[in-house]
């Protein structure tokens, strides 16, 4: 397989192996060094990549198993990333939005989350993928995805609510 | 868009019941300038969601097309390079030439020459043997001197 075949394969999720990444590991650089070895990774195997049936899902389940045994370890070294890249780039499309107070809201509320409801909302609320394409990544039950994503929707509404009231109610 | 539509659309969507197609209407509509007062708090979290849509990976990630280089064939191209080494370095075989035959006969018929030439020289040095017998002979006449001493001794008296 040449370098322009990989590429054609890989390109079209490589954002999407980024932002799962970011969600988990919250620092931008860390996402980006963790997009770069499931890259590689995937490189090194090339030669089996035609026999996978699905790439894109098994690269994100790539990308969630090393993003979380790195959060893993990181636990046990006891070391804290300090991170102040809440806000997205993409400045235009967040002015268009009037919220951008509330945005970062939204992205404190949704980092609080279990690892397992944070990666359901993002793999299906941000990158739409539909229930049994999560289930496979995740190595869950499409019904157990459901209600995760529920109960993640639920408390993202709900803290959000409370936040908003704040002082007024 | 019918406002009760999109209520019950929301909560569909908290149950986890709603199609992908649902929610992108939801978020369509949240898209709007102005929604619903008591809805405005969902306006941020879909808002959310389509801005981190946008979020691209950027970082180039080299990939190296070159094979790795095989550490383990440097050994054998090492024990190769030392044979052919070996091999050409050897101590060569003495091969006899005629010119070096010629060579050697020559200078053997010269030493020869040389050898026959210092026996005859030597042959003839022999003959001062004859000069010592000669000085043998001469002491003799160291009797002369007891004679003449006698002689002396007279004469002083």
């Amino acid at each position: 397989m040449t370098q322009l075949e990989f590429l054609k394969i890989v390109m079209p999720f490589k954002d999407k192996v980024f932002r799962l990444a970011k969600r988990l590991l919250v620092s931008r650089e860390e996402a980006e060094d963790a997009t770069q070895e499931v890259i590689l990774k995937l490189w090194k195997n090339k030669t089996k990549i035609e026999n996978y049936k699905n790439v894109e899902a098994f690269s994100m389940t790539m990308t969630k198993n090393f993003c979380l045994d790195k959060l893993k370890s990181k636990q046990s070294q006891n070391l804290k990333i300090v991170h102040s890249n809440y806000q997205d780039h993409s400045v235009a499309l967040q002015r268009q939005i009037e919220v951008n107070d509330s945005l970062e809201w939204v992205a404190k509320i949704i980092e609080d989350l279990p690892e397992q409801q944070k990666m359901v909302v993002q793999l299906r609320d941000i990158e739409q993928y539909d229930f049994d394409e999560i289930a496979k990544m995740l190595d869950m039950n499409p019904t157990a995805v459901r209600v995760a994503l529920s109960r993640a929707r639920k408390i993202i509404r709900e803290k959000l609510t409370s936040t908003h009231n704040y002082g007024v109610k | 868009m019918v406002l009760n539509n999109i209520e019950d659309l929301l909560e569909k969507y908290e149950d986890g019941q709603t199609t992908l197609k649902e929610e992108a209407q939801l978020k369509n509509y949240f898209k709007q300038e102005t929604v619903a007062p008591h809805l405005e708090h969902y306006k941020a979290i879909f808002g959310y969601y389509t801005v981190n849509q946008q979020e691209t990976f950027t970082k180039n990630v080299p990939l190296n097309t070159k094979k790795k280089f095989n550490s383990r064939w440097l050994s054998v191209a090492a024990v190769a390079v030392l044979m052919v080494g070996i091999y050409f370095n050897r101590p060569k075989e003495d091969v006899i030439t005629d010119a070096d035959r010629l060579a050697y006969n020559q200078a053997k018929s010269y030493l020869q020459l040389v050898s026959k030439t210092f026996n005859k020289g030597t042959a003839q040095v022999t003959y001062l043997g004859a000069i010592s017998k000669a000085g043998t002979q001469v002491d003799y006449l160291k009797e002369m001197e007891n004679p003449i001493g006698r002689i002396l001794k007279i004469e002083k008296h």
